[in-house]
């Protein structure tokens, strides 16, 4: 067999290489989010450990409405100031981080989990199972998402773990009609066809040759669809369905200092504010560039 | 003669297409009743020009579709009523390769493990004999057994048309049916596959649909060829025959067509005039007759049917 015999020609995997690859990918990295999401996740799981003061209950010898230090009547002890029950602002912020990323992360990964699976269903299946999957998906989204949230809050009572399961159940749709037309398109690829001619089952088919090329697809629209989820979150939060107090959640201390925010104390509401506002951006920008990155189509090779 | 490995009789495949709100629901008469056997260990090919059916036939006998008619005989079984184990042993026996070898090789599975893929649907072999068998294919259509830790995007077409023919034979497989195999290819590394393909045919005895649209590879490849004009069989012979003595205006005018093997060789001045007339409104009588440079009265009013000739040779004309 020598006479007809070929080679691939590659790249050889040395050490330098990969460091230089480790290096570019370094340099095009979104440093921003980077930082900012790295740091409340930092916060989040050590939360215990930074956190000065109990999040729940009132700081001993605090009063209530304490300013932050630099202004007059704040305390270098309580540097973000106190709310309405004298509760530490910055303790709360940080523990609020927590609750945050994780309805944040398990709703996304509860939306993509459901739309996913319907969307290769519809789109692997066809037929009338696609037809009433579709349907169920437009229905849904004729809904309005918070309304719709709300709704089914006060059905099941709130607490986080009810609040991931129903922003998985609101946010679902758009990731079964980004599915399902990447199946449709995956479906008539001569790999598909080449194993379904080889005999292979359709849920083999799925398993091997449908699901990891959809794979990016989805860990895009994930990273995109945290931000929404959050946002939500912190809406349910701050209309009283969402995470109950005193646990502390960011939409929730918006909600508990609304009364006194023509009063004066408006680091009650500030800080909780851009806290939402820097997440929020920070996963943005990470979906932004996990976009670019998973594109074959944008990435230069 | 020992039964043929597969046995088509009057294959038909009709699609039906509305062309607009209130039109009668028309079909295009895709493949219209053809009829060929392929022998072991021999190669049918199957010529044509594009949208004469040639690959709706390669779906039909690969299960892809439903004909409207006919019927596909595998080793003397009927396939239509294969389910269960029947249909997965058929799946086992009967392999293709694709024309574009880009597409047809999962971007995100190793070499290994898209050759391994029947292997593991068909067999209950262990994770090293899979490997073994692997190794032992790659080696069969001359690939070093340590590509197949590789990702497809590390290797050419040509390379990837080899690691295709390789997934094919992992299994014992009777039959391939290669839809244009090297029509993606550029011409050195045609002529390579093809070598290949022939050695593979003589050292393991399978069988090819060698389907293609061009005449030198086909007739290169192939013990009998079959050529196709919308949807029917026009011509079939043995490849040598055919080279030397093509009786059908249409398989003359695709000689011509070819480029000359000498460029200094006089290149034959007998082209068709006009394009292939649309499926959905067949002409009337012999389908060839608005291109036929032979056609006389009795071409568009009747239909000739496919005839032997002395030396087995068929043609559909009425010029025999």
């Amino acid at each position: 067999m020598s006479t007809i015999a070929t080679r691939p020609v590659v790249a050889p995997r040395t050490a330098s290489g990969r460091l230089a690859r480790f290096v570019k990918a370094a340099r095009e990295a979104p440093l921003v989010a980077i930082v900012l999401l790295g740091g409340l996740v930092f916060m989040a799981i050590f939360a215990e450990l930074i956190a000065p003061y109990d999040p729940t209950v009132p700081v001993p010898g605090a009063t209530m409405f304490d300013p932050p230090f630099w202004m007059e009547g704040g305390r270098t002890t309580m540097i973000l100031g106190s709310d309405f029950q004298g509760r530490d602002v910055l303790s709360r912020l940080i523990y609020g981080a927590r609750v945050s990323l994780i309805v944040g992360l398990m709703g996304t990964l509860v939306a993509g989990g459901i739309g996913t699976a319907l969307g290769i269903l519809a789109g692997y299946v066809g037929g009338w199972v696609d037809q009433i999957i579709m349907r169920i998906t437009d229905a849904w989204l004729a809904l309005p998402a918070i309304v719709f949230a709300i709704f089914l809050a006060a059905m099941i009572g709130p607490s986080m773990w009810n609040i991931i399961i129903i922003l998985g159940a609101v946010y679902w749709t758009r990731y079964a009609r980004v599915i399902r037309g990447e199946v449709l398109s995956l479906r008539e690829r001569d790999f598909v066809k080449l194993a379904e001619i080889a005999g292979a089952s359709r849920f083999r088919v799925i398993k091997r040759h449908i699901l990891p090329n959809v794979m990016n697809t989805a860990t895009v629209l994930a990273s995109l669809t945290v931000g929404v989820v959050i946002i939500a979150e912190a809406s349910l939060s701050f209309l009283g369905v969402g995470v109950p107090p005193p646990q502390p959640a960011w939409g929730l201390m918006l909600a508990e200092a609304r009364p006194t925010l023509m009063a004066g104390q408006w680091w009650l509401t500030v800080f909780p504010g851009v806290c939402i506002l820097l997440i929020v951006l920070a996963t943005q920008l990470f979906g932004d560039w996990l976009r670019v990155r998973l594109d074959p189509q944008q990435r230069n090779l | 003669m020992a039964e043929p490995v597969l046995e088509v009789r009057g294959l038909t495949k009709h699609f039906p297409v509305r062309q607009g709100f209130m039109a009668r629901p028309a079909r295009v008469r895709a493949v219209d009743g053809i009829d060929f056997a392929i022998h072991a260990g021999e190669t049918l090919g199957l010529i044509g020009e594009s949208g004469c059916g040639k690959t709706t036939t390669s779906k039909l006998i690969l299960l892809q579709e439903p004909p409207t008619a006919g019927s596909i005989a595998f080793e003397g079984r009927d396939i239509a009523g294969f389910k269960g184990p029947e249909l997965m042993d058929y799946r086992r026996a009967v392999q293709v390769v694709f024309q574009d070898p880009f597409s047809s090789l999962s971007p995100r599975m190793r070499v290994e493990d898209i050759i391994a893929e029947p292997l593991e649907i068909h067999t209950e072999l262990s994770k090293g004999a899979i490997r073994a068998r692997v190794h032992d294919v790659l080696e069969l259509v001359g690939l070093p057994p340590d590509v197949a830790r590789l990702f497809p995007h590390e290797f050419s077409g040509g390379q990837r048309q080899r690691v295709a023919i390789a997934r094919a034979l992992a299994t014992d497989t009777r039959l391939i049916v290669l839809d244009e195999p090297v029509s993606a290819l550029d011409v050195s590394v045609r002529a390579q596959i093809i070598n290949q393909l022939e050695h593979l045919q003589r050292t393991l005895g399978v069988s090819y649909l060698f389907i293609g649209h061009d005449l030198a590879t086909v007739a290169h490849i192939s013990d009998r060829i079959a050529v196709m004009y919308l949807g029917k069989i026009v011509e079939m012979a043995d490849s040598d025959t055919l080279c030397k003595q093509p009786l059908h205006p249409y398989t003359k005018a695709l000689f011509a067509a070819a480029l000359p093997s000498h460029p200094d060789d006089p290149k034959q001045e007998r082209t068709i005039a006009g394009e292939v007339p649309s499926a959905l409104a067949l002409p009337a009588g012999c389908r060839f007759h608005t291109r036929c440079p032979m056609a006389m009265p009795v071409c568009s009013e009747v239909e000739p049917p496919l005839q032997t000739r002395d030396g087995g040779q068929r043609v559909a004309c009425h010029l025999y």
